[in-house]
């Protein structure tokens, strides 16, 4: 029964984060909005706007490989299985066993292949702009965010998500200044991954400053509701990500109803307060010209470096 | 036990069918339908005796000697398989299965061309003997005489369409190479002997030089096989001599014969040279990440293809010998558990190069067969005119760019847990070092990536940007079946590691003395459950139910799925194949960001701009080598002036210093 | 031992330090003059900081002292001196970026494990919990000698001499819990004298080469010679 009743939540989790993945990204815009003193659209305006692609048309262009209409599906599962081992709700995690945070790291690159080959696929310059500029974040972001990882799994000398945070729960101090520079950078890596502000603008239309977007423009309907919802599930990842890793209080390590609306609330709060974090640097940070990336993600790969640094030369040399 | 009594036996077929592939092509020229018939089924034999021996050597373990009736009468021939061999035995086994089930349909190409098919066949036999004859040995003798053959062979090879100018270069190039590092492992071999007083292995084994002269003889050992292996700054050599050679003779090459390389490296280093120092992991990782370092980011800037995947396997052997300081650091502080981990690794990362690197480059050979164009800059849309090929090629693709849940993740997630385990280390500066490493191969790792997606974005997405593009046709059923061969190792590769970590174990075991465990087939879990897992059969069970579910749930019912219309191009004109993104287009961001490690030579005359990316190792150290070689030859010259009294004059100083030196 | 298991007070010590070598990477990266100024206050305020913990941690008035003489110097009068020498030369949008950015991080990276070698047996001979610090202060000094062989502008250089003193007081600290009461005043003083001179030697060489690109200051022996061909006009 205890084995069904862990499964069963394993199962659940990432479907609950990706029920509520649009929510995040609706808070983020409706912060903004209040920043620049709008009232900004509903909170279930994603949700809409996912309904109302689904309902659409498929077109795809004449010249596109089978490649073209496999991309989405990929990219939706692989992004949902990252979301899959990470501990949501709760440390019990089975899905953790199967991949843990290289794996994770893993599957959001083959998601983030799959989304570059497509924007190669139909043969149009904007295609190949986006695709060029999203592998040269990438070439610099994801060794900066698995220096991260290394640096936490150095600590808590695990890799897998579950244990490290269910290490931190357990009393480890998570105000180490390894810990901090490992924040520090992850939270810029986050941005760079997600196409945020400063690296890319999401609710840009100038196809030139495109990078994400860039490699979506030749999807519609269902291809491009699936593409959209991966994007908004690997934000709303990267906070949980955030959340796990340095603020896990509130997580769930028996699987009671009372403590999975514990944690539900504690998740609610933080992911809040995370999204406002997020929309306040959009609104006073501007996007950087493309060739200033390497710059800001030589800073997160400098600042993982540190914590790494931090690490052995003062934390563990004892 | 009786099959484990096979070993040897099966390893003596093997040599015996390349024997008889070689001895039956010599006929081909005159009838070209042997090569097709007998020599590349009798290849075929080989290779599944080679792949039978090899999985039996490490199903069972132990050693299995025997000494020849061949060699000198007081310097017998030894030979000998134990489990590292099988190793490399299993990683031959394979590749060559694939391209002997390849080649028939590849060397049909040749057949109306100037070039000798008997040649062709006979050079890749002697080959393929050579590199048997190199992992089987037990003694030096046997060992550089395998070598030298495998290295002649290979030259011819390489040489093989020889009216091209810059093939007979890289030939040239390659032989003076192979030479060079020839000489270092002979030296090598004979620091090890003077210290043992034998030339056979099991003798050097037992008696270790002391820590000087081991020193010597790792260096040597480095410089000798880490030049064959393609390490930097050595390895020049490599991108010339790999894209010249016929397709499927560089899949061997760069699948098998790095590897032989890499196995030479770990019998001399690791078995017969005796207990590690740390100073010698410090090396190998230092230079492995250098040369992964640098073979990536010329990688990305290749237009070439079979330029591009040579570049690349100079990378993946950089990580490997990363790996490999990895576990020599590890040994030599006193933790074999953590050496068989990185040890491991290692090797899986090998089997899966073999593996990906065989597909890639024969799928290269597809290419060239079916579109006859190698640059990336006239190719494009091939996964519509050769569907087969591009997907096999897509695999490929994404095994190198190391994601889950294909093969390359396997090795690269495994030499990650091995350096995240630095904190068991006491060194402070050990401590700092090994991260630091798996950092540099995180890097690498990125990039290479985005090389891969270069490579197939370029080639077979998109549209054709050429005539020979557009009218690509797919290739025969035989090359088909070649691809489909390594595909299916890639996928056991991929989905069982633990097994297959199980059979690799037993050469780390022997090698460090330690074991380690994989826990079941369907997860590996090389230290503990609570440290690290990883499980690609259920990833790729979910990858596939969402995607089916995805698929079924969402297809419109009453109208048709898709409808095809004008790529939408935010509006503008319909886009021409020209205006697509070039190969060239594609990496210039990095070529801005790494600008000062690319010797970029730019050249603009009205109507044509020219950039050529050079290697900066050939200004900076050959070019000086070269220059420096030249003048001594000078100098030597006029001691060869013509003049009688003079050559009498030398002969009689000669005399002088000989007879005072024996004084 | 765990770093959870540390006193609160050493704890913050760490993280202080730890905070003090990020800084002087972003002395070495920033670009803008006044924002490195900002930096370097920055830095000063965290050496000050583990001065006045470590006093609090040790009982030791003199430590105090320092602190608030550091506190003092470094963070309130060096930066306003220098602030006023930029306004003064002009130098408000100087931008002075890194010729090769990925080198001089390598090469910082480099330093500090370095340091950490070299400062290895050193640590071993403290007992107490805070002896790596010295590690960091070793990596401190040696980047801010980074920065004075990367950067051009005389004004950076500056910085970093000070940011080397920084990290010699910080190593003080650290492991002796402080200099006798008379060198520390001694060493304020001698800082606070070059400052002066460096303000009039800089407005000098504005005036005659009319840069303070240091790669430029051989332009100095021409100005020189030009000076004494030319004539007062009459």
């Amino acid at each position: 029964m205890d084995r069904v009743l862990t499964l069963t939540a394993a199962l659940l989790q990432p479907l609950l984060l990706l029920a509520a993945a649009p929510l995040l990204v609706a808070w983020i815009r409706r912060v903004k909005a209040r920043l620049q003193n709008r009232r900004g659209a509903p909170l279930l305006t994603p949700y809409r706007e996912l309904r109302k692609l689904l309902g659409k048309e498929a077109v795809v262009a004449r010249t596109a490989s089978p490649l073209f209409r496999i991309a989405p599906y990929v990219v939706f599962a692989a992004t949902l299985l990252a979301a899959a081992a990470l501990p949501v709700l709760s440390t019990l995690l089975p899905g953790a066993r199967v991949a843990d945070a290289i794996a994770l790291i893993g599957l959001l690159g083959l998601a983030r292949i799959m989304l570059t080959l497509a924007g190669l696929d139909a043969g149009t310059p904007f295609g190949g702009m986006g695709a060029s500029r999203e592998m040269l974040v990438t070439t610099f972001a994801e060794p900066a965010l698995l220096l991260v990882v290394f640096t936490l799994a150095m600590t808590t000398h695990t890799t897998n998500l579950a244990s490290m945070a269910a290490s931190t729960l357990a009393g480890d101090s998570v105000l180490r200044p390894s810990y901090m520079f490992a924040l520090a950078a992850l939270l810029l890596v986050g941005v760079a991954e997600c196409g945020r502000i400063p690296v890319d603008n999401p609710s840009t239309h100038l196809e030139l400053t495109m990078i994400h977007e860039g490699m979506l423009l030749e999807y519609s309907g269902r291809h491009l509701a699936l593409m959209e919802w991966a994007a908004q599930l690997k934000l709303a990842l990267f906070a949980v990500l955030t959340v796990d890793l340095f603020m896990p209080w509130g997580l769930a390590t028996r699987l009671t109803p009372l403590t999975l609306l514990g944690a539900l609330a504690a998740l609610v709060l933080k992911l809040a307060a995370l999204g406002a974090l997020l929309a306040v640097s959009e609104t006073v940070l501007a996007k950087m010209r493309l060739f200033r990336v390497p710059g800001f993600l030589a800073m997160a790969f400098l600042l993982a470096l540190l914590g790494l640094f931090a690490h052995v030369i003062l934390e563990s040399a004892l | 036990m009786m099959l484990a009594a096979l070993v040897l036996p099966l390893a003596g077929v093997a040599v015996l069918a390349a024997l008889a592939s070689a001895a039956v092509s010599l006929a081909a020229s005159r009838w070209p339908r042997v090569l097709s018939w007998l020599s590349f089924p009798l290849l075929g034999v080989c290779a599944l005796a080679a792949l039978a021996s090899g999985i039996d050597a490490l199903w069972f373990g132990g050693a299995h000697q025997a000494v020849l009736p061949l060699g000198l009468p007081w310097l017998p021939w030894e030979v000998s398989v134990d489990p590292l061999t099988g190793v490399f035995l299993l990683i031959l086994g394979a590749v060559l299965l694939a391209v002997a089930v390849y080649g028939p349909g590849y060397a049909r190409e040749f057949r109306n061309g100037r070039d000798s098919l008997a040649a062709l066949g006979v050079f890749t036999a002697l080959f393929v003997l050579g590199m048997l004859g190199v992992l089987l040995a037990a003694d030096a003798f046997l060992f550089m005489v395998a070598w030298e053959l495998m290295s002649l062979a290979s030259y011819f090879l390489v040489a093989f369409q020889h009216e091209q100018a810059e093939h007979r270069h890289a030939a040239f190039l390659y032989l003076l190479m192979a030479h060079v590092a020839g000489l270092a492992i002979l030296l090598a071999f004979g620091v090890l002997a003077a210290a043992s007083g034998s030339f056979s292995f099991a003798v050097m084994r037992s008696m270790h030089p002391d820590a000087f002269w081991a020193a010597v003889a790792f260096a040597l050992a480095l410089l000798g096989f880490g030049t064959k292996a393609g390490l930097a700054p050595l390895h020049v050599w490599l991108p010339e001599a790999h894209p010249a050679a016929p397709s499927h003779i560089s899949a061997l090459m760069s699948a098998v014969m790095l590897k032989v390389a890499l196995y030479g490296f770990l019998r001399v280093a690791f078995d017969l040279l005796g207990p590690p120092q740390w100073g010698f992991g410090v090396t190998l990782v230092l230079v492995g990440g250098a040369t992964a370092v640098i073979g990536v980011l010329f990688a990305l800037q290749q237009t070439d293809l079979k330029r591009l995947l040579a570049y690349s396997s100079i990378e993946n052997l950089g990580i490997i010998f990363l790996a490999l300081g990895l576990a020599q650091i590890f040994q030599a502080a006193g933790h074999p558990a953590l050496a068989a981990l990185a040890l491991v690794a290692a090797l899986y990362q090998a089997l899966n190069h073999a593996l990906l690197k065989g597909l890639l480059f024969l799928g290269a050979g597809a290419v060239l067969h079916g579109a006859h164009e190698r640059s990336l800059e006239h190719l494009g849309g091939l996964l519509r005119r050769m569907p087969r090929t591009g997907w096999f090629f897509l695999i490929g693709c994404l095994g190198m760019a190391a994601v889950p849940p294909l093969n390359g993740f396997v090795s690269e997630w495994l030499t990650f847990q091995a350096a995240l385990q630095a904190w068991q280390l006491h060194d402070s500066l050990l401590r700092i070092l090994v991260p630091l490493a798996a950092a540099a191969l995180a890097l690498t790792a990125a990039l290479g990536a985005a090389v891969f997606v270069r490579a197939f974005g370029t080639a077979f997405l998109g549209r054709a940007r050429s005539r020979q593009a557009r009218h690509a046709h797919e290739v025969g059923r035989g090359m088909l079946a070649g691809q489909a061969l390594l595909v299916l190792g890639i996928a056991i590769a991929a989905l069982l590691p633990g097994p297959v970590l199980g059979l690799l174990a037993r050469a780390a075991t022997q090698l460090t003395g330690a074991t380690v465990t994989g826990d079941g087939w369907l997860w590996l879990t090389p230290i503990s459950p609570s440290v690290a897992s990883y499980a690609p059969l259920p990833i790729l069970a979910v990858l596939l139910v969402v995607g089916a579910l995805g698929v079924a749930l969402l297809r419109p019912r009453r109208r048709a799925a898709i409808r095809r219309a004008v790529p939408w191009d935010c509006g503008f004109a319909p886009p021409t194949p020209r205006m697509q993104y070039s190969a060239a287009g594609f990496a210039q961001p990095q070529r801005r960001v790494f600008a000062p490690l690319y010797a970029l030579h730019e050249q603009v005359t009205p109507g044509r701009y020219e950039q050529v990316v050079g290697d900066r190792a050939w200004r900076q150290l050959y070019l000086p080598l070269g220059t420096l070689t030249d003048r001594v030859a000078d100098l030597a010259r006029r001691m060869q002036a013509g003049h009688v009294r003079r050559y009498l004059a030398w002969s009689l100083i000669t005399l002088l210093v000989l007879l005072w030196i024996v004084s | 031992m765990n770093f959870s298991a540390l006193p609160l007070l050493d704890q913050a010590v760490l993280v202080l330090a730890a905070m003090a070598l990020f800084s002087a990477f972003a002395l070495l990266a920033q670009s803008r003059l006044l924002s490195a100024i900002h930096v370097f206050a920055w830095q000063g305020a965290l050496v000050a900081a583990v001065a006045a913990l470590t006093g609090a941690a040790s009982g030791d008035v003199n430590l105090y002292i320092s602190a608030a003489i550091t506190f003092v110097l470094k963070v309130l009068l060096i930066p306003w001196m220098l602030h006023r020498l930029v306004r003064r030369l002009a130098l408000e949008r100087q931008a002075d970026p890194l010729s090769y950015p990925a080198l001089t991080l390598l090469a910082g990276a480099a330093i500090v494990v370095f340091a950490d070698w070299v400062a290895a047996p050193v640590a071993q001979f403290e007992h107490s919990a805070t002896r790596n610090v010295i590690a960091i202060s070793l990596a401190i000094v040696l980047l801010g000698m980074l920065t004075m062989v990367v950067r051009r502008q005389a004004l950076a250089q500056v910085l970093g001499f000070m940011a080397m003193e920084n990290g010699l007081f910080l190593a003080a600290v650290a492991s002796t819990h402080g200099m006798p009461l008379v060198v520390e005043l001694g060493v304020a003083f001698d800082v606070l004298v070059a400052m002066v001179l460096f303000g009039v030697f800089f407005l000098q060489i504005k005036d005659s080469i009319d840069t303070l690109d240091i790669d430029r200051l051989s332009q100095l022996a021409s100005s020189v010679e030009q000076d004494d061909d030319t004539e007062p006009p009459r």
